[in-house]
């Protein structure tokens, strides 16, 4: 039981996925510039992280390692990934509308979120047995979100703020990202 | 058509550079930019996948239904990448450890996608080898001066040699995560200066 509970706090906090590991970067700079999409993006993609994850784990131990067809894993991941966000897409449009709705455009933009990939090549590099597995896409997943939610509300106070002209939008996004990063960086040997 | 295709090419060093013009392809940007030579690396292996993959869906692009066509460009970028990947695995074993799994995230880089989207699924052929060496070329020149600031500071060394003196203190900020967004952040800003007339 320690074990997965270290396993999460340092996905969360000290590998945290955007800001340790640099991944899924586009999305975080797009849509923080507002909490509502924020809050969008980090659900949505909180909800096909884990699923990608822990499917990305079962093509790649009963299919990829079981053939020996390893080098496919790039490809077979990123379709995988392709398809489920459409499968996801359709069976929350019919099942659970009030979800898709609050989901918006957000799903189909996670095909080319990278922190979807990254933690599916992640599992697979770190060799996670199933439950692992499972519990560090989740973290990884909460990770992203509560960085993009807590930039966010930075980039929402920033807004009412006076900004040199050269710095503004990207530019003030970037350096209040690295500010966040080294906040972040102090969990650096809580394991 | 000599002159278009020119054009093309140009507008990717200056123009439309990325990730400073076309803010795309953040992470690999900021992932490995510790030293030039991962900078160069990386942006050559973007680079050739780019060319690549906009040849063959400009090729392909009265082929493609139009409704899958995202699946399809990520199949084609995917196949490259997984050349790439190889070849790098063979040929340069370092900088292929070096950059690990950031070599198979180039599939989910934006700049790829974005420009097969954008301009090889529209233009023939010529024009959008050129468009993919523009911007390729633009990408490996971003990276190596990114990685060149943050080396020089970070480490105090340029392609592996020391250039300060055994005094030198090497600011380490710069080489780890906070540093690599602050470090962009600011480089935006002084192309955003001098990009003002």
């Amino acid at each position: 039981m320690g074990d997965y509970l270290v396993l999460i706090i340092s996905c969360i906090l000290i590998n945290n996925i955007l800001l340790a590991q640099y991944l899924g970067n586009c999305p975080f700079l797009g849509t923080s510039k507002r909490m509502e999409t924020a809050v969008g993006m980090a659900m949505a993609v909180v909800f096909v992280l884990v699923m990608a994850g822990v499917l990305a784990w079962v093509i790649d131990h009963y299919v990829l390692k079981a053939f020996h067809l390893e080098y496919l894993m790039t490809i077979s991941f990123i379709l995988v990934i392709a398809a489920l966000v459409q499968f996801v897409e359709m069976f929350l449009k019919k099942s659970i509308p009030a979800l898709y709705s609050g989901l918006g455009i957000f799903l189909p933009l996670i095909t080319t979120n990278c922190a979807v990939l990254g933690v599916c090549l992640i599992n697979v590099k770190e060799e996670y047995d199933f439950m692992h597995a499972l519990v560090a896409s989740f973290a990884y997943a909460v990770g992203y979100g509560l960085a993009l939610i807590l930039f966010a509300s930075v980039r929402e106070r920033i807004i009412l703020g006076r900004v040199p002209r050269p710095l503004q939008d990207t530019s003030i996004g970037l350096v209040t990202a690295g500010l966040i990063s080294l906040a972040f960086y102090a969990f650096k040997g809580m394991v | 058509m000599a002159k278009t295709v020119t054009q093309e090419f140009v507008k990717g060093l200056w123009a439309e550079i990325p990730p400073f013009r076309l803010v795309l392809g953040l992470c690999p940007t900021l992932a490995v930019t510790k030293t030039v030579e991962d900078g160069i690396g990386m942006g050559v292996a973007t680079g050739f996948v780019l060319v690549c993959s906009n040849l063959l869906i400009s090729m392909l692009r009265n082929v493609i239904p139009s409704k899958v066509r995202i699946a399809c460009y990520i199949i084609v970028v995917a196949t490259f990448v997984t050349v790439v990947e190889l070849l790098m695995q063979a040929f340069t074993y370092p900088l292929y450890l070096s950059l690990g799994i950031f070599i198979p995230l180039i599939v989910v880089n934006c700049i790829v996608l974005g420009r097969a989207e954008a301009f090889a699924s529209k233009n023939k052929i010529l024009p959008s080898i050129a468009d993919g060496l523009g911007i390729g070329i633009g990408y490996t020149l971003s990276l190596a001066a990114l990685g060149a600031v943050r080396e020089v500071f970070g480490s105090g060394t340029f392609l592996g040699n020391p250039v300060f003196g055994p005094s030198f203190q090497p600011f380490t900020f710069m080489v780890q995560a906070p540093g690599a967004f602050v470090c962009l952040g600011l480089m935006l800003c002084l192309m955003n200066l001098a990009g003002k007339k």
